[in-house]
């Protein structure tokens, strides 16, 4: 259980010295109930005392960290179970599953698709960042698939799903300098299972037959003192799953139960059935609630897209807009010719406008100036989009140097905007656009005259 | 010690709310938990499943889904029959694009005798959408309303603009449910619903549209907004806020890069088709998580998807 401010308190020595940095011990022990500071910082603690708190001001539920170097991933350290109360932290990541059973051209085409799909939006990598390496029965080619997707220059974070702890004791060897996941271990295979992650720290993946198997099975591997742990959330059926995955995450949040403080671990791949749109269904679905870990089948561009766009938005601080980086943006490869549109740095504004701007097909180039993250009225609203930061952001952006068209569109909702604009750049034509984006195509088709 | 589940209790529940008439009435809401939370509690009706067809011939639309269609999307009326014959959706959304002003504009006499033939031809309840030009919807709604007199339809959707006279013919006059429609604001959504209730309209007849976005562009918003309104409905007993939601997300999703990019623009994205799909289904799955109660797709293949992913979470 969580312990108050108060309960905190008693524990301190109640001197006052201020050694911490607080004014009073009271102040002090307030401040680490919030989680705003570590206990340690107080040197007068009894040892029973500290050992008492450090546990119960851990937080719920634990970081878990693998992979090597680019390929490093936490999951876990959530602290709430509905994203506006505070920001989801550590999004979930997903790992394409290949397996010795697969033949080459199966398991080559996936890691091409693997490599095809990495592109950055919104300032951020988009791509399967584990590969997650199945165990079905052939150790020889188990072997010799690890060293072919070592070989094949992914950068990814691995993940050894077996629970032959002989054939692990071999697959190890092949990769334990990347700090793979080591997946697997059940209530018969658990000790050796600890055995042979305990010393390197890798995250122990837990499986057991139902939801109350799972939290004797997390018990016992907590009474080896082991504590990097991921927990299988069942593949009997997507019902089940996804009982289990809000039942793992509400019981270690809302009833404070650390036995269930770990990252969730869903193999998506095996409840689609082999459906490509089933799994982009589910896949969504444990992107909402609570799946940590979510393996695929595959990560093509059709997966892909969605997913990552959901996830995007999904981890995100509720309180902060997505903004995109302030410059000139080319639409449809603009050329010296090309008219230059002005909207603000809210993304969601810079994706509906620069969506209609490409289905307009006329190239175009978008300036996006610093408008604080705002849409268009908060923003003007706020003197964060007006006609001096809209002519200075022209001036500096050396986009007279890139187009000789002086045509610039202001969304029609800043109309007011045009005279100031135009009395600070007369070599320019203010043009007022529409209102929406959705009516931009026929506006900007019209205005270049294409039918 | 053993594992117990943890069972959340809330005292309020969202209406129950029923479309379409005779033996194919369509019941929204009436459960008093999060979606497919079964363990907390009841899950009433569960989600629901619509398709979309046009009065007019679906030009923007994805080539492969023309295909399968065939011909009967040159004629709306045997559109409809299809789709009931073929796909079985909950309830099919007819929407008005023609009649928009910056289109076709076609005129109110002539929408509402389409829509008075479809509904004649077909026995799945209807949503009717409009254009999203409020002035122009107010006078189609309200010709369709008195046309479809008895059919006990949905209109989607009435907007702050509009709702008086949406809400005041669709309900009051001719006796069908209106939706509400915000844009993704939990105080925007509460006004609009009083605003309604003021008119005399009941809960009862009251769905919600609290506006959608496509996944990736700042669906964070939806989710966030449903996932407040939930929790006031069911946590506080908001009644305010109690009505099923319903999702247009064929109407968005369909129209962002992801979808509309042509193979020919973007090679290495790959099949067109499949892309549209993908991001109607993870908007449908998303939406629906975080609860709402109804949503319109467009491709028969994201209807049977999502179909197949509540009756596996029931």
């Amino acid at each position: 259980m969580a312990m108050s401010g108060l309960d905190i308190y008693k524990l301190t020595p109640k001197t006052n010295c201020k050694e911490c940095g607080f004014p009073t011990c009271m102040a002090f022990a307030m401040k680490v109930a919030a989680g705003g500071v570590e206990i340690s910082k107080c040197s007068h603690m009894s040892d029973d005392a500290m050992a008492k708190l450090s546990e119960s001001t851990a937080p719920l539920m634990k970081i878990v960290t693998f992979g090597k170097g680019e390929a490093e991933c936490k999951l876990g350290g959530e602290t709430v179970l509905f994203r506006h109360e505070k920001t989801f932290v550590n999004r979930n990541r997903f790992a394409v599953l290949l397996s010795d059973a697969m033949s080459q051209e199966q398991i080559d085409a996936k890691i091409a698709n693997m490599k095809n799909v990495d592109y950055v939006r919104i300032g951020e990598e988009m791509k399967a960042e584990i590969a997650a390496l199945q165990y079905v029965g052939n150790k020889d080619a188990y072997l010799a698939l690890i060293n072919k997707v070592k070989a094949s220059g992914l950068k990814v974070a691995y993940m050894l799903v077996c629970a032959d702890v002989s054939v692990l004791k071999d697959a190890l060897e092949l990769v334990k300098d990347e700090l793979p996941i080591v997946f697997g271990a059940n209530s018969n295979n658990y000790q050796e299972m600890v055995a042979l992650v305990k010393e390197l720290k890798l995250p122990l993946g837990l499986k057991a037959p139902s939801l109350s198997e799972l939290y004797d099975l997390v018990e016992n591997v907590q009474k080896l003192d082991y504590k990097e742990l991921l927990l299988d959330i069942s593949n009997a059926s997507a019902r089940e799953a996804f009982t289990n995955a809000v039942q793992i995450r509400r019981t270690a949040l809302k009833e404070q139960d650390r036995t269930f403080g770990y990252p969730s671990v869903v193999f998506v791949n095996e409840l689609a059935k082999g459906d490509k749109f089933m799994e982009v269904a589910l896949a969504s679905l444990f992107t909402m609630k609570y799946g940590s870990l979510i393996v695929m089948d595959d990560m093509d561009y059709t997966r892909a897209l969605p997913l990552f766009g959901l996830r995007q938005n999904i981890y995100t601080d509720p309180q902060k807009p997505m903004r995109v980086e302030p410059e000139f943006y080319p639409i449809n490869n603009p050329g010296d010719n090309s008219p230059v549109l002005i909207t603000v740095d809210f993304a969601l504004t810079y994706f509906v406008v620069s969506g209609e701007v490409e289905r307009s097909k006329v190239p175009a180039w978008m300036g996006i100036p610093d408008a604080g993250g705002y849409s268009v009225l908060t923003a003007w609203a706020a003197g964060k989009f007006s006609g001096s930061v809209i002519a200075k952001f022209i001036k500096e952006s050396g986009i007279e140097s890139k187009t000789k068209c002086r045509k610039l569109i202001i969304p029609g909702k800043v109309a007011v905007l045009k005279g100031d604009i135009q009395d600070s750049l007369p070599d320019w034509e203010v043009i007022i656009g529409p209102d929406e984006a959705m009516h931009l195509p026929k506006f900007l088709r019209t205005m270049e005259g294409i039918n | 010690m053993a594992f117990k589940t943890s069972v959340q209790k809330y005292s309020g529940s969202i209406y129950n709310l029923e479309l379409g008439t005779g033996e194919n009435t369509l019941a929204l809401g009436g459960q008093n938990v999060f979606p497919f939370y079964s363990f907390d509690g009841d899950t009433g009706s569960g989600t629901k499943i619509g398709l979309e067809i046009l009065d007019v011939y679906p030009e923007n639309w994805v080539k492969g889904l023309k295909e399968l269609y065939g011909s009967v999307v040159g004629n709306t009326v045997e559109w409809a029959k299809y789709v009931e014959e073929k796909f079985a959706p909950d309830f099919i959304c007819l929407r008005f694009e023609g009649a928009d002003p910056n289109g076709l504009n076609k005129s109110f006499e002539e929408c509402a005798t389409l829509a008075k033939e479809v509904a004649n031809a077909v026995k799945l309840p209807l949503v009717i959408a409009g254009t999203q030009n409020y002035e122009k919807d107010l006078k189609l709604f309200e010709k369709v309303a008195q046309e479809l007199e008895g059919k006990n339809v949905l209109l989607l959707s009435a907007v702050e603009d509009n709702y008086k006279n949406v809400a005041a013919a669709g309900v009051t006059a001719y006796k069908h449910k209106v939706a509400a429609e915000s844009s993704v604001d939990i105080n925007l959504a509460k006004q609009l619903n009083i605003l309604i209730n003021q008119l005399e309209v009941k809960n009862e007849n009251i769905v919600m549209n609290v506006g959608t976005a496509p996944v990736g562009y700042g669906f964070e918003y939806v989710a966030s907004t449903i996932d407040r309104i939930r929790l006031a409905a069911l946590g506080q007993n908001d009644k305010t806020l109690q009505m099923p939601i319903i999702t247009p997300v064929a109407f968005d999703t369909w129209d962002v890069k992801e979808s509309a990019s042509t193979e020919e623009d973007s090679p290495e994205w790959g099949c067109q088709e499949e892309r549209g799909i993908a991001m109607e289904v993870s908007t449908a799955a998303s939406v629906i998580a975080v609860g709402s109660d109804a949503v319109v797709l467009r491709h028969p293949r994201s209807a049977e998807t999502i179909r197949a992913l509540v009756n596996n979470l029931k």
